[in-house]
């Protein structure tokens, strides 16, 4: 069955992996569930937390396209701003 | 938990009638990728129908190229979950996705294809890339 799709309906985003930054400055790469009341749900996520890591931002991203996504958590919510912009991590950098 | 044959079977055979030796046992992975001579390619194929949907046809369109990797392999995650473990163990700096495709040459890692770059992308550009590599890497 190739090219067949197993979730229509969802949002356009549904499935694909997207950065995100939330208030608190962390950043979120994860896979686009939906836009939820409460933010974005993602899963298989991989976080950049400035208060715990040395590693700067634009250099975990690197990382992160490299060698794959470092899922630590298998689903968050990130609230963003209505402005933020969705950039698809293929697309990053 | 694995998935039904039924609906595997005809995911692994969009692979391996293109020719692709399907890996579904530890033995069978240190056989191939423990002799790591030449090219290889590894394809870690996967139910998901969003991403490996568009992945298997862009693999058929990629060995339509006239400069392919000498051997050419597969392995399915979830489902021979101890033959991907395995798989995976020879390219263990890259994160577990799938699908993937790992280009190694003499047993390294020279191309790796996320699924971060498969998803939302049609089989033509994902060929595109592949196609790259390989005149980039199995060239002599």
């Amino acid at each position: 069955m190739p090219g067949h799709v197993f979730h229509p309906g969802h949002e356009e985003l549904h499935g694909i992996t997207v950065v995100l930054n939330d208030p608190a400055g962390r950043t979120f790469v994860g896979r686009y569930h939906e836009l939820g009341p409460r933010g974005v749900v993602l899963h298989d996520v991989a976080i950049h937390d400035p208060a715990t890591t040395d590693l700067d931002r634009a250099e975990w991203l690197i990382r992160q396209r490299r060698f794959g996504v470092q899922v630590t958590q298998r689903l968050a919510v990130v609230p963003i701003a209505d402005s933020q912009p969705i950039q698809r991590l293929a697309d990053h950098g | 938990m694995p998935y039904d044959e039924r609906l595997v079977g005809p995911m692994r055979a969009e692979l391996t009638r293109l020719g692709i030796t399907e890996l579904k046992t530890v033995a069978e992975v240190d056989a191939k990728l423990g002799d790591p001579r030449g090219t290889q390619l590894l394809f870690v194929n996967s139910v998901c129908g969003c991403a490996a949907g568009a992945a298997r046809p862009a693999m058929a369109l990629a060995l339509r190229h006239q400069v392919r990797p000498q051997a050419l392999l597969t392995v399915f995650a979830g489902q021979d979950v101890d033959a991907a473990a395995r798989a995976r163990s020879y390219f263990a700096d890259y994160q577990p996705s799938s699908p993937s495709i790992a280009l190694l040459k003499d047993g390294e890692v020279v191309y790796f294809l996320h699924r971060y770059q498969i998803e939302g992308r049609g089989p033509d550009a994902i060929a595109a890339d592949l196609k790259a590599a390989f005149d980039q890497h199995c060239t002599a």
